[in-house]
């Protein structure tokens, strides 16, 4: 038994600092993510959620060679990048493809010549690899409170709007003639994306901010369809996807002679990739379960949340 | 500017403008800004394999944008294409991260394949680069107008048996051949900045669909020939000013359509 269990938590697991941070903050990240994921799978916002992951890295970037905090570099930059895409036409959805690639571009250029600027004064080395990949073993533990505070204010932004957002989700058009301010709200979430994104990105890196945005969520719609169910399963999805993640990044170092380990990132965007491939298997399922219920009176449960996914 | 050391920078520029300003064109009209982000930047983690087994980058980058647009083409036939998309360029960066926790000479690689370098090309380099290239444009020639059908009318394209998700997932090796010739010159992330500006603000300024595929090559030339002067005179980063001029010429073009409408709309 003993056996078993150092076998999967190698020794030293859980002393090491790096490890209660990761898994602190990278909780945190998943949870936050999965939530606004949910509503940005349903808006059909992936791009602006992965968008806003770069603009927030041209903060970062920026923040860097000012000498600035960095965390408020990435959610500052991603603030005001998600008001400029609202403002030049992310609400429409032709228009939204295209709102979203020229911020995206402009944004690029500036991480480029911010990159440039930083390497003359030294500050940056190693940076690109940083702001593109991140590493949630590099945070200290100093960050968390911060971290702790901006997740939450995204959250309560989420919630205070929760039905609104929902029903403009779904329907604009029956919002808008039910009296929701379609707009108000549409940019309401932007800003709480923009933060969720912002703050990813910085805590876990740019790659985990979309895996843990779109990945989990994408999966949790699939597997049901009423929106509360899907918010509390995509939570956990992402959240156990990032611990297995950090334990088997931990346990990489002792596999093999090298004593060398693979990214953390590389293991939970493995793990996610895994449910979300997993989770296509589902609709098969349910649709033999549904056979089988015909034969019977269908129960079905109906709430005003519950959407096609 | 014109010194013997820039020539390859200018041959290889006037080469990659054109391609990325038809291959954009397309990506504008059918609303793919996202596979045309994803692609080169999933691409970008191929070099990094390529840098650690030791072969030609061109290879790699070749390899992962085949497998990137494969990818997004078969995941989004079931569920929505914007998840699918999301999902293989968090997988193949994910691989990249992988790739380069086991290199370390690469590093110094990193900035220059992510935002260009096209000030270093070697003459070596313009003959694939060219190949690529022509291999592009003849590609849009053949698929010319079932892309063109597909992507204006989809219900007509679908009505003359032209086959959607045959002309998507063609369209997105194109995408991805137009990036394993662009990345090592222009980078990973501002190739994207090139199919986006120029494309869109030719499109803000016409809607004759060939007089816009013609105007998307001349602003995107302008662009890149505007971008390494530039470049040239301040000694910044060329992709800073590929990314800056592509956001202002749309822009403009914007500036230039909404104007247009409010003289129509004052004549009336």
């Amino acid at each position: 038994m003993h056996q078993l269990y150092t076998w999967v938590f190698e020794p030293g697991f859980f002393a090491s600092p790096q490890v209660r941070v990761a898994v602190t903050i990278g909780g945190v990240a998943a949870v936050v993510s999965a939530v606004t994921g949910v509503f940005t799978v349903l808006r059909g916002q992936s791009f602006g959620g992965h968008a806003l992951g770069d603009v927030s890295a041209a903060g970062g970037s920026g923040a860097l060679l000012l000498g600035l905090s960095p965390v408020a570099g990435f959610v500052g930059l991603g603030v005001i990048g998600a008001g400029v895409m609202d403002l030049i036409g992310v609400r429409r959805v032709r228009g939204r493809d295209l709102a979203t690639g020229i911020v995206l571009g402009a944004a690029i250029g500036l991480t480029a010549l911010f990159l440039y600027l930083g390497t003359f004064s030294g500050a940056t080395a190693g940076a690109p690899q940083t702001i593109l990949f991140g590493s949630i073993f590099v945070i200290t533990s100093g960050t968390i409170p911060v971290v702790v505070i901006l997740s939450v204010t995204a959250l309560a932004t989420v919630a205070a709007v929760y039905r609104p957002l929902l029903l403009s989700t779904v329907s604009p058009d029956i919002a808008a003639a039910r009296g929701v301010p379609v707009r108000v709200v549409g940019l309401l979430y932007m800003l709480a994306l923009a933060v969720s994104v912002g703050l990813s990105s910085v805590a876990v890196g740019a790659i985990l901010s979309t895996a843990l945005l779109i990945g989990p969520a994408a999966a949790a719609l699939r597997l049901t369809s009423r929106v509360s169910r899907a918010i509390v399963v995509a939570c956990s999805i992402g959240v156990g996807a990032t611990w297995l993640g950090v334990l088997l990044a931990y346990d990489s170092f002792y596999w093999g002679s090298s004593q060398q380990g693979l990214p953390v990132s590389f293991f939970i965007v493995a793990v996610i990739f895994a449910a979300y491939l997993a989770s296509g298997l589902a609709p098969a399922a349910r649709a033999a379960a549904a056979r089988r219920e015909l034969a019977g009176p269908a129960a079905a449960e109906t709430g005003p949340d519950q959407i096609a996914a | 500017m014109f010194a013997s050391f820039m020539t390859n920078a200018w041959i290889v520029a006037t080469i990659v403008a054109p391609v990325a300003g038809v291959v954009g064109f397309f990506v504008v009209l059918r609303g793919s800004a996202f596979p045309a982000h994803a692609i080169p930047k999933g691409a970008f983690a191929g070099a990094a394999g390529a840098a650690l087994l030791g072969i030609n980058t061109l290879i790699g980058l070749g390899v992962f944008s085949l497998l990137g647009a494969l990818g997004i083409g078969s995941l989004g036939r079931r569920g929505r294409h914007d998840v699918a998309t999301a999902l293989a360029l968090v997988m193949m960066l994910a691989l990249g991260a992988a790739f380069l926790s086991r290199t370390t000479e690469y590093e110094p690689e990193i900035y220059s394949l992510l935002f260009g370098e096209v000030l270093g090309v070697n003459s070596g380099q313009i003959l694939p680069v060219a190949l690529l290239g022509v291999t592009c444009i003849a590609a849009i020639i053949v698929l010319y107008r079932p892309l063109m059908v597909s992507s204006v009318v989809p219900e007509m394209a679908e009505a003359k048996g032209v086959r959607g998700h045959l002309v998507e997932t063609g369209f997105l090796v194109v995408v991805a051949l137009a990036t394993t010739m662009t990345v090592p010159v222009v980078g990973a992330l501002l190739i994207f900045s090139l199919m986006i500006g120029p494309p869109a603000a030719a499109r803000s300024l016409t809607s004759r669909p060939g007089l816009a595929l013609g105007l998307s090559v001349v602003i995107a030339l302008i662009t890149v020939w505007a971008a390494i002067a530039a470049s040239y005179l301040y000694n910044w980063p060329v992709g800073f000013f590929v990314g800056a001029f592509g956001a202002l010429s749309y822009g403009l073009g914007r500036g230039w359509a909404w104007r247009r409408t409010r003289a129509v709309a004052a004549r009336v």
